[in-house]
């Protein structure tokens, strides 16, 4: 409601593939807060991937929205329905709830986004835009992560080892659960 | 073929402003979730959601700017949020071995 708004106060937005998209975008990420089931929240947070994939390569960052598909909406969202299908929450698990945490969150919420969206608001006026329009190709981003940010780039390998190894530890059944 | 190709460029027809918002809007939602919900699966995926939000203001501005190093950000901000989810969802895994249930407001442990 209050992008659309803002989309009809400001004049500079006449482009309807991405009015499209957001909406597409808002919309499935609404659902994934407000769904009773988990399984549709998963499959709504996939279509908001989805459609943030979309975005990206309308801001010409082709690499970035082939990897967010693989990355996100590939492994990330499938380790979640296996997770989910592992659980096996068939009851309504969540209890009902207190009627002020939803007025406490709606407020936390609101306030963040008004204090951001008040100092975004002139943001157009302040910078301009850069000459060279082919940053998101794989040939510069490559170029760049190998040679600029190469020791980041080992780096994540190690993040990446220690996190499996974390995670396989403590998915690991502790042997006094197994004679039980 | 990509879009650059035909001349095509998003911020001759759509203002950055628009960008921002929309990943606030998105960032603030992940919020609201992570306040609202008890499940904690859905607290990891509303994570998830605030992670991707920052990854759209990151990924415009770069475009925006013709800097790219905002989208490098962005690939080692995937990495890490693939490394959260794989430990945050064994921790929650333990949890519901231990528990049999996955809301969060039953782990109150260490309360005095």
């Amino acid at each position: 409601m209050l992008l659309s708004l803002l989309l009809e106060t400001r004049p500079n937005v006449q482009f309807w593939p991405f009015i499209v998209v957001s909406f597409i975008t808002i919309l499935s990420a609404l659902y994934v807060v407000t769904s009773k089931k988990p399984v549709y929240s998963v499959l709504a947070l996939i279509v908001t991937f989805l459609s943030i994939s979309v975005h990206y390569v309308m801001l010409n960052a082709q690499f970035l929205a082939i990897v967010n598909i693989i990355v996100y909406a590939g492994a990330i969202m499938v380790l979640f329905l296996f997770v989910l299908m592992l659980l096996n929450l068939k009851k309504e698990t969540e209890p009902v709830k207190h009627i002020s945490w939803g007025v406490i969150a709606s407020i936390s919420g609101l306030l963040l986004l008004f204090v951001l969206v008040a100092a975004l608001v002139s943001i157009d006026d302040y910078i301009q835009p850069g000459l060279d329009r082919e940053v998101g190709l794989i040939k510069n981003l490559g170029q760049m992560l190998f040679t600029k940010y190469l020791v980041p780039f080992e780096l994540t390998g190690i993040l990446f080892l220690s996190a499996m190894v974390g995670a396989v530890l403590l998915g690991k059944r502790e042997k006094k659960e197994e004679l039980s | 073929m990509s879009l650059l190709e035909i001349g095509f460029h998003i911020f001759d027809k759509v203002g950055i402003s628009n960008y921002l918002f929309l990943s606030v809007l998105l960032f603030c939602i992940g919020l609201f979730g992570v306040l609202y919900r008890r499940n904690a699966i859905i607290l990891l995926m509303c994570i998830e959601l605030m992670l991707n939000a920052v990854n759209l203001m990151f990924v415009s501005f770069s475009s925006y700017l013709g800097d790219s190093n905002g989208q490098l950000f962005v690939f080692f901000i995937m990495v890490v949020a693939a490394a959260e989810a794989a430990v945050g969802l064994a921790i929650l895994v333990s949890i519901y071995r231990n528990t049999r249930n996955t809301d969060v407001s039953f782990l109150d442990n260490l309360k005095g």
